[in-house]
């Protein structure tokens, strides 16, 4: 059986085998050349509000506005971040922006500098795209916030106290206090029958608690705590609140790309790249409230010296959503960070859109104060962007509002109570937040970082193409070929992935390089011996090949195994090394094994009596010493029978 | 060019007591440094600050550490890296103080005592995300070690995935061990390195177990050392081509790669060094020792081999 197939191997590859190669290179140029084309600089527009979208009818607005101010511009792409236009030139980058951002005012939108890679747009459409940076390549600021989950429950435990209490006052259950307990709430009761009722009333109206009894004689406790599916709720919606807080004030630094993601259950990650101020951008993402509530002053002609130009003192003119002038007095009555949460719904008996705030305890203990002294008067609520303040809403107080359970309607549509819903939870977090990690770059040390990686790529993989072209001679040509297409390869699949490459990742990609060639040198040293061993030079490729593969596969399976628990457990650089090591030991297997044997046949192939193949020098030791001392290969075997 | 011209198998087997004794030292000098000095933990894994400053000229360490000891942050311990104009401050955890406040008021002092001063890199790591990092790589090169043990097992024996972990692992140890011994810092990327090195040792082993398997075959008459010999003997042309092809990537990283990949780069060095010894020299002896036969091997062996050569024949 086998010794039929060895006598028919002629080492050429049918036709669908060159084809495959073929086209897996030239993939993997097309998919490698938008790495090398510059880039070129460009104005990004994006969006500061969630209500506010990006669309073509702002780029043709973009567009008029350049075309107005006599600036050219390149090609645009819109995006779910935002619209880009390539500039000509860092003039026209500058100027435009400062044009555009004039033009569209910063309220709505960031105008930011932004570099772009001059890919033609056919290649982008194919999504043949440069390989993305990471920070410690490009610059910039890096963090992760640990959400404080217990944090989270505290405040949600103190929503319920304020629920709690309403709902013993609404049914009339006597009891001796309703307080806070670390994430529970504990209600006190005179006696068994009030904490019965209590309960059962409890058990109807929030079946989410779990209710404990505790306490004797005169003192008897419930003791209501958040099942634990709530409670999973509860800090999920945190970190999500926590994750859209951060997008707001992000947007504020008009960041080209920012990254604000979820990283495990309990940890976001925020990356600003190109951001040199690491302090500024610490100050934006760390500060607590964005939202105020103030009253409006509403003494008669205020109004109108205040549009004159002479606001009163300790007051401020600002202009609510739709235009209108308040006045509103500097004393905040409360901040965002005192809003737990804000929902849009309906009013129960006229149905119409209403904004239903929730306080946390000490929120709602001045709110009570601050209502029942003012019923009548206005109350603004107001978001600071950008250090500016906006009114979003200005309702009239109607009556004194205790619980923390506050409720604003009027003149309002559904969509509108969305969007002040939207506003009032985005000032707030929903649970504090520290920042536990943080990597700044800055972006000359970034440049440096590109530079070295790339030449220690370079410069190892020249001298070791150079030393296996002169040790294996033309099956050493073959083995750098296959490692220039494994270069290649891995390039054009990390770009086409757009995957993003640190320095570590560079380090993978030489050391990737440096280990696949080992497939190589299997081979070629396979075939070496069975050279050695007399066999025919078509029969020593062929079960060179063939021996060689089952190691190959085998010892990269083990690499494999390791870079697997690396991307696994590893973290953001780390990670990065693992995946380029992972892709890298693939595309070694193809181009190590199926390219270089399609080289081989291409080469030697057609070849019906082959002589010698050039692998350098096979030294031969004597016959007898030779058959005495070692292991014959299989080959070898298959010669000696064919002598006799 | 060939570089290797045996005429005889090397008797590597009548050694293995010799080598094994080597490697035990080695191994027990390695575990007493660790033990001795511990290894010099980077901020990855210990938490804290680490500043990377530059300046036009040459940076006046002195300076940098009179402004610094103004603010009385502990033990703190700046030195140069890399070039003379850039140097590198090391600032210990402090309660209360976020690495915010820490690095803006060091910043702020070296500002003032030198405007030229820029901040080139700011890493700062809580101690709780460090001491996750270093709990999950211990746990990555747990998982690398059973993974390699199970996947030989399944394709060798049991004999050849303990003996190969054991070498591999013996490399792991005596990598560490330099880096404790010379008090190297022990950061992330070097992690990295460590367990590429395990994964690309025991590459290694798969190389020489996969010769003995198949000398066990051919070599009916031959005895257990003679066929690990000629094993070894037959791929130590291969070993050594293959790791100097790796050591060439890796010194060029040692060259141009600078401060940032220095570790990394001298981590893989190592590994690549013990590599070669360790494959040849302490898991064979060790397949030796824990009984290997042909019977182990060759039965099973053959009607997979069968297989696999139908399939992969072009």
């Amino acid at each position: 059986m086998r010794w039929k197939k060895r006598a028919s191997i002629m080492n050429r590859y049918p036709l669908w085998k060159y084809l495959i190669i073929i086209v897996a290179v030239a993939l993997g140029a097309l998919y490698t050349v938008p790495n090398f084309f510059p880039e070129v600089p460009a104005i990004q527009i994006s969006s500061i509000k969630a209500t506010i979208k990006v669309d073509n009818a702002l780029l043709t607005r973009v567009q008029g506005i350049l075309k107005n101010a006599n600036i050219e511009y390149g090609d645009s792409v819109v995006d779910s971040v935002g619209i880009k236009i390539k500039m000509p030139n860092n003039d026209a980058q500058m100027h435009g922006r400062d044009v555009l951002q004039a033009a569209l005012g910063d309220d709505d939108y960031t105008v930011a500098l932004n570099m772009l890679s001059s890919t033609p747009a056919w290649m982008e459409h194919i999504n043949a795209k440069p390989m993305a940076l990471g920070l410690d390549l490009r610059g910039g600021v890096h963090f992760l916030l640990q959400v404080d989950m217990k944090g989270a429950l505290d405040k949600a435990a103190d929503r319920y106290s304020t629920d709690l209490r309403t709902l013993m006052r609404d049914k009339k259950i006597q009891n001796r206090g309703i307080l806070r307990e670390g994430s529970s709430v504990v209600l006190r009761f005179r006696d068994a029958a009030a904490r019965d009722t209590a309960r059962d009333q409890i058990g109807r109206s929030n079946p989410e608690l779990q209710l404990t009894p505790r306490g004797e004689g005169d003192d008897l406790q419930l003791v209501a705590s958040l099942n634990p599916s709530k409670q999973k709720e509860i800090q999920d919606n945190a970190v999500t609140q926590n994750m859209a807080t951060l997008r707001n004030r992000v947007n504020e630094l008009g960041v080209a790309e920012p990254i604000v993601q979820q990283a495990g259950a309990d940890r976001i990650v925020v990356q600003l790249p190109g951001v040199q101020d690491a302090a500024a951008a610490r100050r934006v993402i760390g500060r607590t409230a964005t939202l105020e509530i103030r009253m409006v002053n509403e003494e008669p002609g205020v109004l109108e010296t205040a549009l004159r130009g002479q606001v009163p003192f300790d007051n401020d003119l600002f202009r609510d959503r739709d235009g209108r002038p308040v006045v509103v007095k500097r004393q905040v009555v409360l901040t965002g960070d005192r809003i737990n949460d804000a929902q849009p719904g309906f009013t129960q008996d006229t149905s119409q859109p209403t904004v239903n705030v929730n306080l946390d305890s000490v929120g709602a203990r001045i709110f009570r104060d601050v209502t029942r002294e003012n019923v009548g008067k206005r109350m603004a609520v107001m978001l600071i962007e950008r250090n500016k303040a906006e009114v979003i809403t200005a309702p009239v107080i109607r009556e004194e509002i205790g619980g923390g359970r506050v409720q604003i309607s009027g003149a309002m549509t559904t969509r509108e109570a969305n969007e002040v819903a939207l506003l009032m939870r985005a000032g707030a977090l929903a649970a504090p937040m520290e920042i536990v990690e943080e990597r700044t770059v800055g972006p000359s040390l970034g440049e440096e970082h590109i530079k070295r990686g790339f030449h220690s790529v370079l410069g190892g993989f020249i001298v070791l193409a150079l030393f296996i072209c002169s040790y294996y001679m033309v099956m050493g040509l073959v083995s750098a070929t296959a490692l220039t297409v494994n270069l290649v390869l891995l390039i054009a699949l990390l770009s086409a992935l757009q995957a993003t490459l640190t320095l570590p990742g560079i380090a993978a990609i030489a050391l990737t390089l440096g280990i696949s060639i080992d497939a190589n040198v299997l081979i070629n040293e396979r075939i070496r011996e069975e050279l050695r061993w007399g066999a025919s030079p078509h029969t020593a490729i062929a079960s060179g090949y063939e021996r060689a593969w089952s190691t190959i596969l085998d010892s990269n399976v083990t690499n494999l195994i390791a870079g697997i628990a690396l991307f696994m457990l590893g973290s953001g650089p780390v990670r990065g090394f693992a995946v380029v090591h992972c892709l890298g030991i693939m595309t070694s297997m193809f181009s190590a094994v199926f390219v270089s044997r399609g080289l081989v046949s291409v080469i030697y192939g057609h070849r019906k009596r082959l002589e010698k193949i050039s692998i350098g020098q096979v030294w031969k030791p004597p016959v007898e010493t030779l058959a005495a001392n070692f292991a014959a290969p299989d080959g070898a075997r298959t010669h000696k029978a064919e002598a006799k | 060019m060939e570089f290797f011209r045996f005429t005889h198998d090397i008797p590597f087997m009548r050694h293995a007591l010799k080598f094994n004794i080597i490697s035990l030292i080695t191994f027990l000098l390695a575990i007493f440094f660790l033990w001795h000095k511990g290894l010099n933990l980077g901020v990855d894994f210990k938490g804290g600050t680490v500043m990377e400053i530059g300046y036009n000229s040459a940076a006046n360490l002195e300076r940098v550490r009179t402004a610094i000891d103004t603010l009385h942050l502990g033990e703190y311990t700046v030195q140069s890296f890399g070039t003379a104009d850039t140097a590198l401050i090391r600032l210990p955890l402090k309660e209360g103080v976020s690495s915010a406040q820490l690095s803006e008021q060091v910043m702020g002092v070296l500002k003032a005592d030198n405007a030229d001063v820029v901040q080139r890199r700011v890493e700062f790591v809580g101690p709780q995300v460090g001491k996750e990092l270093y709990q999950s790589g211990a746990l990555a090169l747990l998982l690398v070690a059973i993974g390699v043990i199970i996947y030989l097992a399944a394709r060798f024996e049991w004999r050849f995935a303990v003996s190969a972990i054991t070498a591999n692992l013996h490399d792991i140890v005596i990598i560490l061990g330099f880096f404790a011994f010379f008090q190297w810092e022990f950061s992330l990327p070097v992690l990295a390195a460590v367990l590429a090195v395990l994964g690309y040792s025991v590459n290694e082993s798969v190389v020489i177990a996969d010769r003995i398997r198949e000398n066990f075959r051919k070599m009916r008459k031959a005895s257990v050392p003679h066929v690990i010999d000629s094993a070894i003997t037959s791929t130590i042309s291969r070993t050594v081509i293959t790791h100097l092809s790796t050591q060439l990537m890796v010194l060029s990283m040692l060259i141009f790669g600078g401060e940032a990949l220095h570790y990394f780069a001298l981590a893989l060095t190592i590994g690549i060094l013990f590599g070669i010894y360790s494959s040849g020299l302490v898991m064979a002896p060790l397949v030796m020792w824990l009984g290997v036969s042909r019977e182990n091997l060759v039965k099973p062996e053959r009607k997979k081999e069968g297989l696999e050569a139908e399939k992969i024949m072009p």
